[in-house]
């Protein structure tokens, strides 16, 4: 879900390599494991707003902010997180090359307090890189309640380098970290990192290399470089050396070249990473004391909300409840908020009329324009406003991993990738933010699977039509009762879209995209509890206003042509009506009527826009009604012939049908191929006419068979 | 030698070798899972897949096919 403006933009994850300097600026990197709150750092130290979330993989394009220090302008760097750097993904590649080649001044690594010891893998590896180190042991208030201490003076002498404890969100230790990676950048304190010491055998060949490599190897640590010169493999060696200019056939010295092809790489990667290891545990066992209470809590948790009977139930039952609390909440602002609005329309007429404008500008500024504006806000900000907070809370708790974790046995079957439920996930922001997610997914293959099924989850221009209809149509209790099913029916829906998705994903794979799945490993970070403000701010500004953004700056002009449209006569229909009438006959077919084909045509720059251009086309052909509440929208679409068919075939087809014009160029951007960009609109088309083709052949056949 | 997926929840095993090649035995190796390391089987998944372990303080969930890539002793 992190649908921001960073996040949708189009840097690939090797932008960042080099960074233009300026005299007396510093470059800072951040670099840090998954789920170290690497992103709230960099939140407290530029006062940017990235989205973060409790899950890995979050980070997927660098962010870069700028933070002023006594006097100094600091260019901070978000990496993206790694377990570490021998690159084995793009992430740990992008993060590896800007350590060694980026003209980082210093490097903060972030640290998880409470799993001090995997993190320490990463410590060791960027010690090896660079001399300008600062450690940046985050997370402490969580490690305080689960009774973890920290001896950070003790780990400062071991490793010869700062360490700062700090609690980011809490803004606390921001200060000494500034101020330990001001005097690192600015050659204050020099720093004489303590390195992992190797078997003997293994220094020896480090020795052997060391000297010749800084011979011909400048600006890049030797001792490193040695060490990947024997346990790297070719690839990752003619990448590195090609990156440093040099080509491994001709440039490099006989003994490198001889060391690279001799050893068994993987026998010595395993010495290596065994020793790391070895270190990173007798340092914890000397400077962290775990109580005995350390992750009891969240086993617990997960006992419930990852169990084998109850698990699944859960989860829907959040998302129910979610979309309860959302369509409950969300009636009495929205009738408030269309009262004012379509209050201030009456008050513009007047002021029209009085100023004897033109019937045609009062038409196409006051009942295209602003009534359709009115609309999208008085119909979507409510919800947005309820769903997305709600939507961020369950993320920064740490859920969307748990989800993944209960639902990947069916990913598997569907031979997808076990992150697709992650990128998944995500589209319920955004399809296009969706999208870019998948670059966490290494393999190519279901790379392209995750991209070609990921708008079968409905995004936030969706839910907003979803909702309405529901809400319409569904309503048949009073009071607190009222949002019950429409909220199961939405469920439901995210439910068929989801077992869209599998199946599609399936598919694919047996088809076009052949293959088995690919491994992967997912890590269930402790639950955190949210920020209720951060949460505010990030759902507020982030989400809804961006999203009420985007559909009013194409609402409004749609608004007004809808308008223009629906009142330029062509013999005894308007221009709209005949569009209609044409689509007619196919629209019938599968359940809906010309105008509904028409609007979600028409909704292809975002689909926000589809219900308002449909009622606009509805009320331009008929009598001008006002729709001040729901009610008032039923009697419009009850007037144009809307059965419980054209309501479920509408919601269905809001559902599944081709993705809007952003998400479709953020397809041809990532797959860089116009065939599959072309697919990703052609299959969920064709799912959409299919889907809606059966239901409405089934309702049919059983309205016969009853009268 | 026994594999790291056979190893009922709640217990404990050593790892001994790892099968994997490439980017998991990579991944693998960062996470912790070298020689020696002890790892705890937390759970099972709603269909019995993936598991989750406690590997040096996090919470790693592998599926069964790369679980059996890692042969551990109990």
């Amino acid at each position: 879900m992190g649908l921001t403006f960073q996040s949708t933009q189009s840097n690939a994850l090797s932008d960042t390599f080099s960074i233009e300097k300026k005299e007396g600026q510093y470059v800072i990197a951040l670099a840090g494991n998954p789920n170290t709150g690497k992103s709230t750092v960099f939140n407290v130290l530029t006062g940017l707003h990235q989205h973060t979330g409790n899950w890995p993989g979050k980070t997927v394009v660098n962010a870069r902010g700028i933070f002023h220090y006594k006097g100094i302008e600091n260019i901070l760097v978000d990496l993206p997180g790694t377990y570490s750097l021998f690159a084995s993904s793009a992430e740990e590649e992008v993060a590896r090359d800007f350590i060694c080649f980026g003209n980082a001044d210093a490097v903060i690594v972030v640290t998880d307090a409470t799993c001090l010891e995997r993190n320490l893998n990463l410590v060791f590896q960027v010690m090896e890189l660079t001399d300008h180190v600062v450690l940046c042991i985050n997370l402490m208030d969580e490690a305080r309640k689960k009774n973890i201490e920290i001896d950070g003076r003790g780990l400062e002498k071991e490793l010869g380098i700062p360490v700062v404890l700090c609690s980011a969100r809490n803004g606390e230790g921001m200060g000494e970290l500034k101020e330990a990676v001001h005097k690192i950048a600015a050659k204050e304190t020099v720093t004489r990192p303590k390195v992992v010491k190797y078997d003997e055998e293994m220094e020896d060949m480090i020795k052997n290399l060391q000297p010749v490599i800084s011979e011909n190897v400048k600006g890049i640590n030797p001792r490193w470089l040695s060490l990947r010169v024997l346990d790297g493999d070719a690839k990752l060696l003619n990448s590195l050396f090609s990156d440093i200019g040099k080509e491994i056939k001709k440039d490099i010295p006989y003994k490198v070249k001889m060391a690279s092809v001799m050893y068994e790489k993987a026998l010595i990667r395993d010495r290596v990473s065994e020793r790391i290891y070895e270190r990173a545990g007798e340092i914890k066992e000397k400077y962290v004391k775990e109580g005995i209470i350390n992750n009891l809590r969240d086993r617990k948790i997960d006992n419930v909300i990852t169990s084998r009977i109850v698990g699944i139930p859960i989860m829907l039952i959040i998302l129910a409840v979610v979309f309860w609390i959302t369509i409950t909440g969300a009636n009495v602002p929205s009738s408030l908020l269309a009262g004012f609005l379509f209050g201030i329309e009456d008050k513009l007429t007047e002021l029209f009329q009085y100023m004897n404008a033109p019937e045609w500008l009062h038409g196409i500024l006051i009942l295209g324009l602003f009534r359709t504006l009115a609309w999208v806000v008085s119909v979507m900000l409510p919800p947005m406003a309820i769903f997305f907070p709600l939507f961020t809370i369950l993320e920064d708790l740490g859920y969307l991993p748990r989800v993944a974790f209960n639902l990947d046995h069916l990913f598997k079957k569907a031979c997808a990738h076990g992150k697709q439920c992650l990128t998944m996930c995500m589209g319920f922001g955004c399809n296009a933010a969706g999208i870019i997610s998948c670059r966490i997914i290494e393999s190519p293959r279901e790379r392209l699977i995750a991209v070609l099924t990921n708008n079968f989850v409905p995004c936030n221009g969706r839910f907003p039509t979803l909702i309405a209809i529901s809400s319409i149509f569904l309503v048949s209790f009073g009071g607190i009762k009222s949002g019950i099913l429409p909220a199961l029916s939405i469920t439901g829906l995210v439910i068929i879209g989801i077992g869209v998705t599998l199946l599609v994903s399936y598919l694919l794979s047996k088809t076009i995209l052949k293959g088995v799945p690919s491994t992967f490993t997912l890590e269930l970070p402790p639950y955190r509890v949210p920020r209720i403000g951060r949460v505010l701010y990030t759902s507020v500004i982030d989400r809804t206003i961006f999203v009420l953004w985007r559909a009013v700056i194409i609402a409004a002009p749609a608004g007004a042509v809808t308008w223009i449209l629906g009142n330029i006569y062509i013999g005894d229909l308007s221009i709209i009506s005949h569009v209609a009438y044409f689509l007619e006959p196919f629209a019938g077919l599968i359940g809906l009527d010309g105008f509904i084909l028409m609007a979600f045509l028409l909704g292809l720059p975002a689909n926000e826009i589809v219900l308002p251009i449909l009622l606009m086309s509805y009320l331009s052909t008929g009598a001008m009604i006002e729709f001040d509440s729901l009610e008032a929208l039923k009697n419009i679409l009850m007037e144009h012939n809307w059965t419980y068919l054209t309501a479920l075939n509408t919601m269905l087809f809001s559902l599944l049908h081709w993705p809007c014009a952003t998400t479709l160029l953020t397809i041809k951007k990532e797959t860089g191929s116009v065939k599959w960009t072309v697919l990703a609109a052609v299959i969920p088309t064709g799912i959409a006419i299919l889907v809606c083709f059966i239901t409405a052949t089934l309702y049919r056949g059983l309205t016969f068979l009853v009268s | 030698m026994r594999r790291l997926c056979d190893v009922t929840a709640g217990n404990y095993a050593v790892i001994r070798d790892l099968a994997a090649t490439e980017l998991l035995r990579e991944r693998m190796l960062a996470l912790g899972l070298t020689k020696g390391a002890r790892v705890e089987v937390i759970r099972k998944g709603p269909s019995g897949d993936p598991t989750v372990y406690d590997i040096r303080g996090a919470m790693i969930a592998l599926r069964r096919e790369e679980a059996s890539l890692v042969a551990v002793e109990e």
